[in-house]
């Protein structure tokens, strides 16, 4: 991975609420996430992982609260940083070439010489001799990987994976989880939703289980760590 | 200035998309084939006949087929979650609802103006020497239909019976520019064609009341 070009952000989530009608998807969630923490959000379906992840990626208007950004001073930027967002769906169009999506997205966010930054994702994810090929061409793996180039595109200082690893196989697993060592270890700020015990939750260093819209567990260690990932009691 | 750059980045987008696939103009353009080549059939018109009613019929085939061709466009955004994408890379969420209505608005025209001599000598009026008005009619009433219908779209995209919900909310909002795009259109037909200055203002009208209140709100039809 290239050398990172943002400053470390840290968030605040503040008794966060969201209502879907009658179901009420997240309960007076507040939490405080360092700068360059991986935090690993486990939790049954419907538990309202990715609705969390979405209120922060700011793509879901909370019904009460309010989500905070603040840099390595602690300077509140609640509207400057824009996370990247991988989610269940890959948000490339499949009837674009992998180099054509990323030079969409690059150019609708003004990323300045967007041909190079793509040229230099592309060679980072390993597409880039697959570059003129249509997205629907791709196996679920190649189109996960030209899922976290776009996400990486503005070189976002919060990263939110939302199970990253549904549908790919042992072999896309492990390049998966490489990529999130390199991206944590790099000093992003990374949130991911993950159902069970994998490669990828060992990367966390903070693991926090969900329970019907609320905050059931949250640690830092050892076996506590394990249960929350594998839904035992804590 | 990123307003622009963004609704011609994504204009772009529309246009390789639909010319890589074909699958909206195609249908619209199938769809006013089948009805001007049946009505005419059906009717066999005379040419005082069809001076009086062809221009409804046009207007109809245009109205349904932009009711089909409006279908997808925020509905395709949904299969891989792209809106998602959009929505967090824009400044301006309005940049993709201009782009959206500006290519539904520039396929609608090409449908128009390729079935437009078909349509002249099957129901044998004469549209050469108003071409003109004609085409400055298809433009404001297309625009019209796109802004309206990108807007529905994006409501019904989020329904449960989304591929109802369009059409019923979209025909009825219609009708106006329907009408009036009708009746506009015979008058330019007639033996001694004239222009209604007035249903051209109204289309006009209708095009910049939808715009705003498209500028206004759009944000919200956007979120989830």
């Amino acid at each position: 991975m290239t050398p990172p070009a943002f400053s470390p952000v840290g968030l605040r989530l503040e008794n966060i609420d969201k209502r879907y009608g009658r179901l009420l998807a997240l309960r007076g969630v507040s939490l405080t996430i360092a700068a360059g923490e991986c935090v690993v959000f486990a939790g049954r379906n419907g538990s309202g992982k990715t609705t969390l992840l979405r209120v922060v990626s700011q793509l879901v208007r909370p019904s009460r609260g309010r989500v905070t950004f603040s840099g390595a001073t602690g300077d509140e930027q609640t509207t400057a940083v824009r996370p990247g967002f991988v989610a269940h769906a890959t948000m490339v169009y499949d009837e674009l070439t992998a180099e054509e999506n990323l030079l969409l997205f690059a150019r609708l966010q003004e990323i300045a010489q967007p041909e190079k930054r793509v040229e230099t994702l592309l060679h980072d994810v390993g597409l880039s001799e697959r570059r003129g090929s249509l997205v629907r061409t791709f196996s679920r793996g190649m189109r996960q990987r030209a899922a976290i180039a776009r996400a990486l595109l503005h070189e976002p200082a919060v990263l939110l994976l939302d199970e990253p690893a549904t549908g790919l196989d042992p072999q896309g697993v492990t390049w998966l989880a490489e990529a999130i060592r390199r991206l944590r270890d790099s000093g992003r700020t990374i949130l991911m939703s993950l159902h069970g015990e994998s490669e990828i939750s060992q990367l966390g260093t903070r693991a926090i289980r969900l329970d019907a819209g609320s905050i059931a567990a949250d640690t830092r260690t050892g076996a506590t760590f394990r249960s929350i990932l594998t839904f035992a009691d804590a | 200035m990123s307003l622009l750059a963004n609704t011609s980045t994504l204009l772009g987008k529309e246009l390789r998309t639909e010319f890589r696939s074909r699958e909206l103009l195609t249908t619209t353009i199938v769809f006013i084939l089948i009805v001007l080549v049946l009505f005419s059939f059906a009717f066999n018109p005379t040419s005082d006949e069809s001076r009086q009613f062809a221009s409804g019929l046009l207007w109809l085939a245009l109205l349904f087929a932009s009711s089909l061709m409006l279908q997808p466009c925020f509905l395709r955004e949904q299969n891989n979650d792209t809106l998602s994408a959009l929505r967090l890379s824009v400044s301006d969420p309005f940049a993709i609802f201009l782009a959206k209505l500006a290519a539904n608005t520039l396929f609608l025209l090409l449908a128009e103006l390729l079935l437009l001599p078909l349509f002249a000598v099957m129901y044998n009026v004469p549209v050469v020497p108003v071409l003109h008005w004609l085409l400055l009619v298809f433009f404001l009433a297309s625009l019209g239909i796109s802004i309206a219908g990108t807007a529905l779209s994006a409501i019904s995209a989020q329904a449960r019976m989304r591929e109802l919900l369009l059409p019923l909310l979209l025909l009825p909002l219609l009708t106006p520019i329907l009408v009036v795009s009708a009746e506009v259109t015979r008058s330019l037909l007639d033996r001694e064609p004239f222009v209604r200055w007035k249903g051209i203002g109204f289309i006009g009208v209708f095009d910049v009341v939808f715009l705003t209140a498209l500028w206004l709100f759009g944000e919200y039809l956007l979120e989830e």
